[in-house]
């Protein structure tokens, strides 16, 4: 059976890339330690030695629009084009290419629907920034093979934060069983408290500081039950009306397993959002 | 009211260098042509809707560049920021200058903001 490598939730910040990479006067004077714990964030998937990442992200109106809008999608396809045009424009992200694998989707997809999810497919998927900034971060060489899993967070109907954990559940067990040697590690990102569009954006802090604290708190010990208790699709528009992000990290604390608290924990308060990653290693506690 | 409709044309504008340029430059002429031949395109067949077009106070918003009045009707806001920053950020000189203006503009509500639902 093959072995998850690691389970890692993270945010994903399209200013990254520019920021690190920027020099004199352009540089912010957060960069230098922005890029040291994405370095050592970076490390705990490389010390994993994964042969294959299962990325779970969102479209951003790029593929998918409003006339033909799946709630989760796995993409079944050899290769990945990867970001748009908008996004070259907007945070300097450069045009980029992934391997798929085709064989752990047609798992994936096939499983997914036997267990109850009625998934949608995409054979030619363009995939956007939710993908590639945990590639940038995690394994800026992007030399794996994926399997992209895509949830509707963006455009309102959207599944219930409980089919999200479900979901994450599924794929853990899932993957568990695949008849492969090959390592995993499933990788997904999403938001704590964000607002883009309206009138708390790109303050000093997250829009919601307090609800930040929580959160961190929440993934870091799986604490699925307070997560669930206290969240629900009306209250994600009030930390922030970007914040259904935060679905992403309960689908990933339904991987991680509920109450297993995170082998590595880190955060960033930048301004506009908090910044945050965790790791588990079923491997090791297994 | 055609959330919906305001919608696409944000998404059809944001994703089209030379109509973020043709927006910016002619916001009323670019609404005008786009609503008559482009609001019916569906976007993957070649076949076209027939029924697809603005209220006048959703033309006029967007018409005018008036963020303010297209959160007001519930454009969806991730669209509306791409957008309006891919026009105007170039006019400021701070970083998210531009940002934060949207921002303050819209400072005057709380929420919960209008509704996105489509």
């Amino acid at each position: 059976m093959a072995t998850i490598a690691a389970v890692i939730a993270s945010t994903h910040h399209p200013f990254y890339l520019r920021a690190s990479t920027a020099t004199g006067d352009d540089r912010p004077p957060f960069a230098d330690e922005w890029v040291a714990k994405i370095e050592a964030f970076r490390e705990t998937l490389t010390r994993a030695r994964p042969d294959v990442l299962v990325m779970v992200g969102s479209d951003h109106f790029h593929q998918l629009w409003l006339d033909n809008m799946p709630q989760f999608l796995i993409g079944k396809a050899p290769f990945y084009d990867a970001n748009y045009y908008n996004e070259e424009r907007e945070f300097g992200l450069p045009r980029m290419g992934l391997r798929g694998d085709e064989e752990l989707s047609a798992y994936l997809l096939r499983g997914g629907i036997d267990a109850g999810f009625d998934l949608a497919f995409s054979n030619e998927l363009r995939v956007d920034h939710s993908i590639t900034c945990p590639i940038i971060t995690l394994r800026p060489q992007a030399d794996l093979p994926i399997v992209p899993v895509y949830t509707n967070i963006f455009a309102p109907p959207m599944p219930q934060p409980k089919r999200f954990v479900e979901l994450g559940q599924a794929i853990r067990t899932l993957v568990e069983a695949w008849p492969s040697d090959k390592r995993v590690a499933i990788i997904g990102t999403g938001h704590l408290s964000l607002e883009l569009g309206g009138p708390r954006q790109f303050g000093p802090h997250g829009p919601d500081p307090e609800f930040d604290r929580k959160a961190v708190e929440w993934i870091a010990s799986a604490d699925l039950k307070s997560a669930l208790a206290e969240v629900s699709l009306d209250s994600l528009w009030l930390p922030g009306n970007a914040t259904h992000g935060f679905m992403d990290f309960m689908l990933m604390m339904g991987v991680a397993g509920e109450n297993v608290r995170a082998d590595y924990a880190d955060s960033l308060d930048l301004f506009h959002t908090m910044e945050a990653y965790f790791t588990w290693y079923p491997e090791a506690s297994s | 009211m055609s959330k919906y409709l305001i919608d696409k044309f944000l998404y059809t504008i944001d994703r089209d260098p030379e109509l973020v340029e043709r927006y910016r430059e002619d916001p009323r002429g670019t609404v005008d042509w786009w609503e008559s031949e482009r609001a019916n395109v569906i976007l993957n067949i070649p076949e076209r809707s027939t029924w697809l077009e603005f209220t006048g106070a959703e033309r006029d918003a967007l018409g005018a560049h008036d963020y303010v009045a297209l959160f007001e009707l519930g454009a969806h806001t991730f669209l509306l920021l791409t957008l309006f920053i891919a026009m105007f950020e170039r006019d400021y000189a701070e970083p998210l200058a531009f940002q934060r203006e949207f921002a303050a503009r819209l400072g005057h509500w709380k929420v919960p903001y209008p509704d996105i639902s489509t």
